[in-house]
């Protein structure tokens, strides 16, 4: 990969870093509150904790997959950004973080799930994401034909944008007192948002293949089938978020929509695996590869995610995990599973240095790859568990109360907190060496 | 096309309030005032509505009439905190337009998994409201 251009993406991947480290800690932080639930009560609580580790996470995503758009771009552009825009645009952002994480520090909230800040915070982040794409299209123009990553790159900037107004619908009467209405809305929002970042990510995974391949006939960026597959996640973003409320009592429409346009994920469930054995295969050739191998691991948490996704998608199923850990398991199984794993595959393969990256990865680092995986494996699986065991008990008609079924899941949620330690361990590592990394002038 | 349709699709929503009646007994305006309470407390970092919200405390989409609509029992547990739930500062007013909130979420349907029919074609239809 071309080195000696400046990369714009370099200061979205600090702060990022950063964001992931402080979100990891709250994250320990608020599973130790389901063991001990009277740890912290008064001073933080899961009432500030979870927006502090739920917001940091999300804009360690958010922002990191800023920083590979801008990355890969200035490998494919023939212009840089505009310099002032580009400042501008991360001096917004840097507003935005310190008022949200302020605001949250004091007990001053005001917003929705995964937004709990006071809306006067999203207004920077809206300016600041209408000046990226301002140097989106100022870069991507000059690029003569659009590879899939960079449609893909655009879409999720562009709905982004869209699906972020959206969020602040509720501000007006008119949607705030009709409450499904309202509900509705506010879940089409989560779902669609998480599909434009994943079109961001999803799109760096792919132009991170088609750098890494070798075999021409495995580049992807023009084939009709990565093509194919970029129309088939837009679907799935625009219409595919209504699983998240089928227990609502909205139209059946929207509901039925949901149920079909997610059936569709099949296909890639199917693709995933006929692809199986040659992925197998190109990753006994890249494995000392170290950006490689976390796009190795994605792959591996796309085929969990997806099949449990699939299933959760079934209304019938979706009613025994709605509502419980099974539906946190698939959050922490695609955010950290997926979307961090393509991220950290991207920040190691735009900062490592040239003299280190075709370098097999120290034991260290090599060994750290693997705890984070197997910790990963851990708390998905206690999540899941535990999750399971609600579902029975909120099905069943003579269950005992909700404290007496949470007091139940005490050792699971141990094993939870020590994998979520463990996760934070090791992706500490992975942080400081980056961060390291971020320190050399010269590649 | 596909952008097409999804403009469609959303403003089907967003026009959604002309076409269906209001909840009886509940003043929609202080119910909306109320959903800012439950915003400004970050209730749903610990509670649900129809299974959405967090995890460490009971949903609450029936708590209204789970607790027969008793505004002094419901007060006293916004106020004064329970295990891990800490006590808030709210006010009367604050007090009030929360429970007119919780009286629409009550009102909207009945949120218990065990209230929904399975259906042949894999959906699920809330078995009417109580």
């Amino acid at each position: 990969m071309e080195k000696n251009k400046p990369n714009p993406g370099k200061p979205y991947f600090r702060i990022s870093l950063y964001l992931l480290f402080f979100g990891l800690l709250a994250g320990v932080l608020s599973a130790i509150i389901y063991i001990l639930p009277e740890f912290l009560k008064e001073d933080l609580g899961l009432i500030k904790l979870r927006p502090l580790h739920v917001s940091s996470v999300m804009f360690w995503i958010i922002i990191g997959a800023t920083g590979c758009v801008y990355s890969g771009l200035s490998v494919l552009s023939k212009v840089p950004p505009i310099k002032a825009l580009a400042n501008i645009q991360l001096v917004l952002w840097l507003i935005a973080l310190v008022g949200i994480f302020y605001s949250y520090f004091i007990g001053d909230f005001g917003g929705r799930e995964y937004w709990e800040f006071n809306p006067i915070w999203a207004l920077p982040i809206l300016l600041s994401w209408m000046l990226f794409l301002v140097n989106f299209i100022r870069m991507a123009r000059t690029i003569k034909r659009w590879p899939v990553y960079v449609w893909m790159w655009m879409s999720g900037i562009v709905f982004f944008l869209f699906v972020f107004v959206e969020n602040y619908l509720w501000i007006f009467p008119y949607f705030r007192e009709h409450f499904i209405t309202d509900m509705t809305i506010q879940w089409k929002v989560n779902g669609s948002l998480v599909g434009a970042i994943n079109q961001m990510l999803y799109g760096t995974a792919f132009f991170l293949m088609d750098k890494i391949t070798k075999n021409e006939n495995n580049k992807i960026g023009y084939s009709k089938l990565a093509f194919g597959m970029y129309f088939l996640g837009l679907a799935n973003l625009m219409f595919n978020w209504g699983h998240h409320i089928y227990t609502l009592p909205t139209d059946n429409y929207i509901r039925y929509i949901a149920y079909l346009v997610s059936m569709t994920e099949w296909i890639f469930f199917v693709k995933i695996i006929y692809n199986w054995r040659k992925n197998v295969k190109e990753a006994l050739t890249n494995y000392h590869f170290f950006p490689y191998r976390f796009l190795m691991a994605a792959d591996f948490w796309v085929f969990m995610n997806l099949g449990q996704a699939i299933l959760m998608s079934i209304p019938v199923l979706n009613i025994y995990t709605h509502g419980t850990h099974v539906t946190v398991a698939h959050a922490m199984g695609t955010t950290i599973g997926i979307n961090s794993m393509i991220l950290f595959a991207a920040v190691f393969m735009f900062l490592t240095p040239k003299k280190v990256i075709n370098k097999p990865p120290s034991s260290l680092l090599n060994g750290v790859f693997w705890m984070t995986q197997i910790a990963l494996f851990f708390l998905f699986i206690s999540l899941n568990i535990s999750g399971i065991i609600k579902g029975l008990w909120q099905r069943d008609p003579n269950h005992g109360s909700f404290a007496e079924m949470m007091e139940s899941l005490r050792p699971i949620f141990f094993v939870l907190m020590l994998s979520g330690s463990l996760l934070t361990i090791g992706f500490s590592i992975f942080i400081g060496t980056l961060i390291n990394y971020l320190k050399i002038k010269k590649y | 096309m596909l952008c097409i349709a999804f403009l469609i699709f959303s403003f089907s929503i967003y026009l959604r309030p002309l076409n269906v009646r209001d909840f009886q007994g509940v003043d929609k305006v202080k119910a909306a005032e109320g959903r800012l309470v439950w915003q400004k407390y970050n209730c749903q970092s610990c509670h649900q509505l129809y299974g959405l919200g967090g995890y460490l405390g009971p949903d609450l989409t029936n708590e209204y009439s789970k607790f027969a609509g008793s505004s002094d029992v419901l007060k006293a547990f916004f106020k004064g905190g329970f295990k891990q739930m800490p006590t808030y500062n709210l006010s009367n007013k604050e007090a009030d337009l929360l429970i007119e909130f919780l009286k629409v979420t009550d009102a909207s349907g009945n949120g218990d998994p065990q209230n929904y029919k399975l259906l042949k074609d894999g959906m699920i239809e809330q078995n009417g409201k109580k």
